[in-house]
């Protein structure tokens, strides 16, 4: 086993272990912080795939920016010492079967899969540069219209914290 | 190619070693001898009043939306930064161009008072 193969191990262990805090714990405030080691577990994996430009920006727009953004929606809606969830268990027979019959389905599906295996990675000396060069030229227009499509949101966010003030004027 | 990461790695095990030992270290090396006034919540020398569980005001939400808007500005800066060079006069009118359209939204934000902190 290379060292490559053991920091794999690390970042899927990482991202599986924190996703199965994030699935089971009980309060949400955990919930968001262990989607913060998911996250991180995910960019590493990207990092390992070569995808550096990818792992940046897992890293700066999803642990970054909305984990931030989940931790401020919990934080805004629910009372913190209260946001414990629980869930009974309802509907116990259905759920095993629709539950077993997804289960059944997806162990056939990998197992059947033909996957694309190599032996080695190909050699990449980092994607960054690459796509630097192609949004700029090939794909100039959907860059700039990516521009705008992050404008339209920004006058969204704008309009409806605006709703919420007038709201408060009202009131 | 991977081992340019190695770096990041042992920065990033470093700080967690660190944060998880020297939090730790205080509990473990340090006497305890704990009273009331101790536990108590520190406020900087005042009563601590309600609960530090509070909810937060929505204002927060929007300077965190605002702030991934921006986030994701930077992300498509990034690949233009490291090819900055080779793009050249071209890559920085269309760049330009990019912020530009940005920035009109960043003038509507601010003439809408949504970063008014009243």
């Amino acid at each position: 086993m290379s060292y490559t193969d053991a920091f794999f191990y690390f970042f899927a262990a990482l991202t599986v272990g924190s996703a199965l805090v994030v699935t089971f714990s009980r309060s949400v405030i955990y919930a968001a912080f262990a989607l913060l080691f998911t996250f991180l577990g995910v960019a590493g994996l990207y990092v390992l795939l070569q995808a550096d430009f990818l792992a940046v920006a897992q890293i700066m727009v999803y642990v970054g920016g909305i984990l931030i953004l989940l931790l401020f929606g919990v934080m805004l809606t629910t009372r913190v010492t209260n946001a414990e969830i629980t869930t009974g268990t309802v509907q116990g027979l259905p759920a095993t079967v629709v539950v077993g019959i997804l289960l059944g389905t997806l162990i056939l599906l990998v197992s059947r899969a033909t996957w694309n295996v190599q032996e080695s990675l190909p050699d990449v000396t980092g994607t960054t540069t690459e796509i630097g060069e192609r949004l700029l030229t090939t794909f100039l227009l959907p860059f700039e219209i990516a521009g705008i499509l992050l404008l339209v949101a920004i006058m969204g966010a704008a309009m409806i914290a605006r709703s919420t003030d007038k709201t408060k004027e009202a009131a | 190619m991977i081992e340019s990461y190695i770096p990041i790695f042992l920065i990033l095990a470093v700080a967690v070693v660190f944060g998880v030992v020297s939090a730790n270290m205080s509990w473990l090396l340090g006497p305890q001898r704990p009273n009331r006034a101790k536990n108590s919540t520190y406020e900087s020398g005042m009563e601590p009043v309600r609960t530090a569980h509070d909810r937060f005001s929505v204002k927060y939400y929007m300077v965190a939306v605002l702030f991934i808007l921006f986030d994701i500005e930077v992300v498509f800066m990034y690949p233009w930064a490291v090819q900055y060079r080779n793009l050249g006069l071209y890559g920085f009118v269309e760049m330009v161009v990019f912020i530009g359209i940005l920035l009109v939204g960043f003038v509507y934000v601010i003439k809408k008072g949504a970063l008014q902190w009243d």
